[in-house]
């Protein structure tokens, strides 16, 4: 018995030892394997993948009545973008006046109903906080060639860029147009030389490989920026994206996203959310993105009483608030806070990356950046809810706030319950910490990008960058800066789930769900009227006490009655 | 001269009505309470779809009963009236620890006490038409049809239909305790599920459904009766 317990003892500290060996040795092999990985990176970008990729993986066939290849013009030789766009001119000789009108081309938008004058020239953002005067890098996903700063010829046809949006080949790509600091001096290198006349020659309807380029990476980074749109839509299973899937509808962008003489339905500045006309009449041309342009406005089959019931919500709830039940989804994550209060950190007296958080594709993405700051991700997310009427309202370079607030919008939105053409509404936030004019109460613009003793992008020197941003755009500063809060609103149209996977009632109708914060309305079973419930228990249990009460008294009666017999 | 004699109270429509209508009530209470977020036994969306199913079928029916009440006059038996109305209560408030009889008898035009008349009457005028009409505007808005009672709130419907249906509740739980009061809980059922009951007939009445309506009368009861046993 006593020996047995002796070697009891002995083996547990055998492997007591044994484990610790081994897990000393674990964290040994991380710190080495830590040490070997690039956690020390230089540069910006964030393109895992691209368009490129997906574009050799899909050869097109092309539907056109013109081979575009067999075109004399097109032969070239080529050796600049706007020698092409001239050849393209030559043929399509309305094309240019067209597109001059397009926001890809004129980053300029005056809203029609705010007035605001909005667009990608003049407006801050939460993420690099403005592309004016930061066009050297920004201008990449300009539709044009040669924007450097902003004072760009907009009426110069020839610098229209025919191939980003057209190319099939998935070898074209841009460059900054400018160059940048020492410290983004990596970014882009290795790329093979531009064949323009193979480009050229490829031309075809936009793919989404030509939009995604842009719009899966705004932000600076896949899905950054919308949080429903990134690289998983180059290629989505079926319960990321039912429309793009292959293995749903295979839809390109551009089957949505309708239009005609180079002008596309689908604008965030200013939405229809709720759209009444639905598919119209049959053969009727509607240049609408709205979910009801295919679907109809009451799109749930009636031989259910629950289809008839979901139809009734269309006039309230936006089809996209049930069936894209989250975003960031097929692995890559959307970016959801960046505080630009910890830029400028330097390791070894060099600019640095940290990328620690890893995503559902395996990736990994940077959660430090001495050019941007602190940065965090979020991936199936569920997105938050509101009334939106559509109209979007922005906090422009020279509307002031009140920097006592806790936060300022970038931009809100209106809408109401009251308003019928408001609807529930889903949304991506983003919050950031940024710079603003302390003396002033405004945004501020930065000069990020230049190689130049002022660019935050190379010298990280927030008052720097500030001042020169400032002074180069002609907007007031006072000279004073300080870091403020700021959320931006995204509305979610993208990522649309299959219908199995589309919200159930009890999501909403359960207490505590999904949209129990919006007030004003009474969504049964959502525990409204708690006060109310207390009341009818207090009336339930009171008569059931009334009764069993009356039933006690009696029997007390009857018994006390047969004992005196 | 009074004879207590078992007669058929309830006809045959009249006992379907109502068991159909209990059978009803409990899905739409059952049901109905899974929507209001009392209980979640079963989704939210087979709730919905047995409340609609029961509600409409309930409403039916009590289209049915509305129609059958006025076309045979047996909305009469639903009149309120002061006869006996104290005796009655003061038999629930007293009479009944002291052990004393129920003082009242069916008669041929009252099959119900006072009481139960005026308590049935509110029922029928007040709390099954606050469910009924608060619940056709709910489906009407749900439906996507009712634009134009856009102006009326969701949350006031709401409202007044949930308080029914606990009117309905706190009935319900009097109507059984009811049943436990008196001879015996069966013997209060079983009229309901057989029609027959003993009703207090003038010699007037009973000589008259002797001639014409034998069918109702249970033979076994043919022979008069003093009422004053």
């Amino acid at each position: 018995m006593k020996k047995y317990r002796y070697y009891t003892k002995s083996h547990y500290l055998l492997k007591l030892m044994i484990i610790s060996i081994i897990t000393g040795l674990f964290f040994m092999g991380t710190l080495v394997i830590a040490d070997q990985s690039p956690t020390l990176e230089v540069g910006i970008s964030e393109y895992a993948k691209s368009s490129q990729d997906q574009s050799r993986k899909t050869p097109k066939k092309s539907h056109s009545t013109t081979d575009h290849s067999s075109i004399e013009k097109l032969q070239g030789p080529f050796t600049t973008g706007p020698e092409v766009t001239k050849a393209c001119l030559e043929c399509h000789n309305e094309v240019g006046r067209q597109f001059m009108k397009n926001i890809h081309w004129t980053w300029d938008y005056k809203h029609p109903k705010t007035g605001q004058h909005l667009g990608k020239s003049v407006l801050v953002n939460n993420y690099c906080i403005n592309a004016r005067g930061n066009e050297g890098m920004c201008a990449q996903c300009h539709a044009g060639y040669n924007m450097t700063n902003s004072d760009f010829d907009f009426s110069n046809q020839e610098n229209i860029d025919c191939l980003i949006c057209h190319e099939s080949t998935g070898t074209y790509y841009k460059t900054p147009t400018t160059k940048g600091n020492k410290a983004c001096v990596n970014m882009f290198k290795d790329k093979p030389e531009i064949e323009w006349a193979k480009i050229a020659q490829s031309v075809a309807l936009p793919s989404r490989n030509n939009c995604g380029v842009c719009h899966f990476f705004g932000g600076g980074g896949d899905n950054v920026k919308h949080g429903d749109l990134s690289s998983v839509l180059f290629d989505p299973p079926r319960d990321v994206d039912i429309h793009m899937s292959a293995e749903g509808e295979n839809f390109t962008c551009v089957t949505c996203h309708v239009g005609e003489g180079h002008e596309w339905a689908g604008s965030r500045y200013e939405m229809l959310v709720n759209d009444t006309v639905g598919m119209g009449k049959p053969g009727m041309v509607r240049k609408t993105a709205s979910c009801e342009s295919c679907h109809g406005a009451s799109p749930h089959p009636i031989k259910t009483v629950n289809g008839m019931k979901l139809n009734g919500h269309t006039d309230r709830v936006a089809c996209e608030t049930c069936h894209i039940p989250e975003i960031a989804k097929g692995g890559v994550a959307t970016k959801i806070d960046w505080d630009w209060r910890s830029m400028g950190q330097l390791k070894n007296g060099k600019s640095f990356k940290l990328k620690e958080y890893t995503q559902g594709d395996g990736q990994h993405r940077a959660t430090y950046k001495t050019i941007k700051g602190s940065l965090s991700y979020a991936e199936n997310l569920q997105p938050m809810y509101a009334w939106f009427d559509g109209t979007m309202h922005y906090t422009t370079i020279d509307s002031q706030f009140d920097p006592a607030l806790s936060s300022i919008n970038i931009n809100s939105f209106s809408g109401s319950r009251e308003d019928p053409n408001s609807r529930i509404y889903p949304f991506k936030r983003m919050h950031m910490t940024q710079p603003y004019d302390k003396g002033n109460n405004t945004l501020i613009y930065m000069h990020l990008w230049g190689d130049d003793d002022n660019a935050l992008w190379g010298n990280f020197d927030f008052s720097k960058a500030i001042q020169a941003g400032m002074e180069e755009n002609n907007a007031p500063y006072s000279g004073e800066w300080g870091f403020i809060e700021t959320y931006s609103y995204w509305p979610i149209n993208h990522m649309v789930a299959p219908k199995e996977e589309a919200l159930v009632c009890a999501d909403c109708h359960v207490k505590g769900g999904r949209i129990s914060h919006l007030t004003g309305l009474y969504i049964p079973g959502a525990g409204g009227d708690q006060l109310l419930d207390y009341i009818y228990y207090i009336a339930i249990f009171g008569t059931l006490g009334g009764v069993l009460g009356h039933g006690v008294i009696k029997s007390i009666a009857t018994n006390r009655r047969k004992n005196n017999v | 001269m009074s004879n207590i004699v078992k007669m058929q109270v309830y006809k045959l429509f009249e006992r379907f009505w109502h068991w159909l209508q209990t059978v009803l009530i409990f899905i739409l209470l059952f049901s109905g309470f899974r929507i209001h977020g009392t209980h979640e036994l079963i989704s939210f969306s087979d709730a919905t779809t047995l409340h609609t199913w029961a509600a409409i079928l309930i409403m039916m029916l009590w289209a049915f009963a509305t129609f059958w009440l006025f076309t045979t006059g047996e909305w009469r038996h639903y009149v309120p009236t002061r006869e006996n109305l104290i005796s009655v209560a003061r038999f629930y408030i007293l009479g009944i620890f002291k052990g004393e009889h129920h003082p009242y008898i069916k008669t041929y035009r009252r099959k119900h006490n006072p009481l139960q008349a005026i308590a049935y009457m509110m029922l029928k005028i007040v709390i099954f038409p606050a469910i009924w009409m608060s619940g056709t505007i709910y489906l009407l808005i749900s439906f996507g049809l009712g634009d134009f009672l856009s102006g009326v709130g969701t949350v006031w419907i709401a409202r007044i239909h949930t308080l029914a249906a606990v009117s309905i509740v706190g009935f319900f739980i009097v109507h059984i305790y009811m049943l436990t009061m008196g001879h015996s809980f069966i013997g209060h059922i079983k009229p309901m599920i057989t029609g027959f009951d003993d009703v207090d007939l003038t010699d007037e009445q009973l000589a008259y459904l002797q001639a014409d309506e034998l069918d109702i009368i249970k033979e076994n009861s043919q022979p008069l009766q003093d009422a004053t046993h």
